[in-house]
């Protein structure tokens, strides 16, 4: 059994399923992130894990033990809240201890403790500061600090950085990682961010309408997403309908429309896809090519990035844009090729 | 021209609010057992004269009262505005509306109310009945102090104690009440004041433990210790005025000093 297992959870709020029998697991030292649009059901699991709200049915384990019926201040979890809850009564040193009242540590242990985990946090020297004399990212250092020096089996954080500035939160994610690999504590992020997902996690699991899409690195979540929801939300997509004509041991070939007949790897399928099916075929920006022949159309909208350009390309017979990125041509018109390899084919449906 | 007049408009209002209750201690100096201008010299023998023992019963019995009722209201207030600010409750309002009814009803009303039942059920007229009595009236001046003070509190605090490894009990004395504390002060001082004040439902109730306000009525019947109410009178209105201060102060403290976690 995994270190953290969720099984089967579901929970209601006044006959609406928020979450929908929802499985997980998740292996110890991990950085896992729960990633969803608002609304999705993502907090609610975090809060069950932590104990704050009691799921309707499934079983909650950590480390082998069920955590069903156990109040959250017996739960080997601590979380980091979206509005950080910084005691606004205590300065920083006294909120950093407050968890250590029962560890039976002596007055110099617990000051060492501290000082050491403002230090982790890099916010050495600043225990006596008064917690309304904080500014946002150190409210969240405090508060990661808090939740650290219990030693928790499982750190949970809720949205942690939704609350800083673009700047800010950048440099707060390249230090949380840093954090999270020198405690080497399994952390669970919740989080509506996908780039945060993708660049702070070792897995993500794609939550929408309550229940789990998708659960994978970020690499895979990128390259291979098993529906178009995931495609959808995770980084831009273009998506081109399909009829399944045949399928072999290697390749599957397409009728594609615009595209043509085309023949994908087998491994750029989704799963359970057969001739005749209606299918998605899906491709990244980046991964369309500009060729001297292929598909032609004429330049919409460009947005200069620097290196690349970012441009969106009409096609006759096409009414939604197709996103390219790369080396934008002279001119208005463009011929654009789509290699089969980077074809995905999803399901056209669910 | 129009600035004057508002000027003039203010000081004739605070005139009309102050001047009566400066004459308190004005004659409560005067050297004479009438209440009368002019003044005919300087004395503090109504103040010596306050050395009186069934005076100084009624003052520790209102002292009693004042201080029982400040807790108990504080108390009930505490729970009623935890409920209803941070629980959703079905017949929230209807809850709210029918602990503040009793500011709407007059409290003579109250005061014969509270007679008849206490007559009926057999309980006799003691200050146990006068701190009931006060209890009604009080409690919805601490849910109104209270309510206000727990909306501004964030309930992730609360979960956040919770998290850190404390039950309900522990996060009451390390998080919800020192946070509170300005309001819990402020409403135990304004309850206080409010029970100590009292007359008409203290009237009906005290049965023969008078409280000072009815004992200061039973004195009015003399006229020649009406002085000696005066000094008396006077007294109460300083101590008053300091503990409404410091009650407003607390108050406003508490409203300067943020209490959401973010």
């Amino acid at each position: 059994m995994s270190f953290l297992s969720v099984s089967q959870v579901s929970k209601a709020f006044g006959g609406a399923r928020v979450v929908d029998a929802v499985d997980l697991s998740v292996e110890r030292g991990m950085f896992f992130s729960l990633l969803g649009p608002s609304g999705c059901g993502k907090s609610t699991l975090l809060r069950m894990i932590a104990g704050f709200e009691t799921p309707d049915h499934g079983i909650i384990t950590i480390d082998g033990v069920a955590m069903n019926g156990v109040p959250p201040n017996l739960r080997p979890t601590n979380m980091v809240f979206q509005s950080y809850a910084i005691f606004p009564h205590l300065n920083v040193f006294d909120n950093i201890a407050y968890g250590l009242r029962k560890s039976g540590l002596s007055s110099d242990e617990l000051r060492r403790k501290v000082e050491a985990m403002l230090a982790t946090v890099r916010l050495e020297g600043l225990g006596a500061r008064a917690a309304d004399q904080l500014s946002g990212g150190q409210r969240q250092r405090v508060a990661l600090a808090r939740a650290l020096v219990r030693e928790p089996k499982v750190l949970l954080l809720d949205e942690p950085l939704g609350a800083l500035d673009k700047r800010l939160r950048e440099a707060m994610q390249i230090e949380l990682r840093a954090i999270q690999r020198k405690v080497g504590i399994t952390f669970v992020l919740v989080t509506h961010d996908q780039e945060e997902a993708l660049s702070l996690s070792d897995r993500v699991a794609v939550m929408s309408g309550g229940r789990i899409l998708q659960v994978a690195s970020p690499r895979e979540l990128y390259d291979r997403p098993n529906c178009r929801e995931v495609a959808d939300f995770i980084g831009e997509i273009n998506f081109f309908h399909a009829t399944v004509k045949e399928v072999t041991e290697s390749s599957v070939t397409v009728n594609g429309g615009l595209l043509g007949i085309v023949a994908l790897p087998k491994t750029n399928v989704a799963h359970g896809i057969t001739a005749g099916d209606h299918v998605l075929l899906a491709i990244r920006p980046e991964h369309v090519g500009i060729a001297p022949q292929g598909l032609s159309g004429t330049i919409a909208a460009a947005t200069f990035l620097g290196e690349r350009s970012h441009f969106h390309v009409k096609i006759p017979g096409r009414t939604e844009p197709i996103a390219v990125s790369g080396q934008a041509p002279a001119g208005e018109s463009v011929s654009l090729e789509f290699p089969p390899e980077k074809l995905i084919a999803l399901p056209a449906t669910g | 021209m129009k600035n004057r007049t508002l000027l003039a408009y203010a000081c004739f209002y605070l005139a009309f609010l102050y001047l009566p209750v400066l004459v308190l201690p004005i004659f409560s100096f005067n050297n004479s057992a009438f209440i009368a201008f002019p003044l005919t010299g300087f004395t503090t023998r109504w103040y010596e004269a306050l050395a009186d023992s069934a005076l100084q019963q009624a003052l520790v019995n209102s002292l009693k009262v004042g201080v029982v009722t400040a807790l108990l209201s504080t108390l009930l207030g505490l729970l009623a505005a935890k409920a209803v600010t941070q629980y959703r409750l079905r017949g929230r309002g209807v809850a709210l509306g029918m602990i503040s009814l009793p500011l709407f009803i007059p409290d003579i009303v109250l005061g014969i109310s509270l007679l008849l039942l206490l007559g009926t059920i057999g309980l006799p007229l003691s200050l146990a009945s006068v701190v009931l009595g006060h209890l009604l009236i009080c409690a919805p001046f601490s849910l109104a102090v209270l309510v206000a003070r727990f909306e501004g509190f964030d309930p992730n605090l609360e979960e956040a104690s919770a998290d850190l490894g404390e039950d309900r009990w522990m996060t009451f004395w390390r998080v919800t009440f020192p946070l509170m504390l300005p309001g819990i002060i402020a409403s135990l001082l304004l309850t206080f004041i409010t029970s100590f004040d009292e007359f008409l439902v203290a009237y009906f109730l005290s049965g023969t433990q008078a409280t000072l306000p009815v004992y200061i009525w039973s004195q009015l019947r003399f006229p020649a210790r009406l002085p000696m109410v005066l000094a008396l009178g006077t007294i109460i209105l300083c101590v008053s005025v300091v503990l409404v201060v410091l009650a407003e102060k607390l108050r406003n403290q508490g409203v300067k000093k943020p209490m959401v976690g973010a």
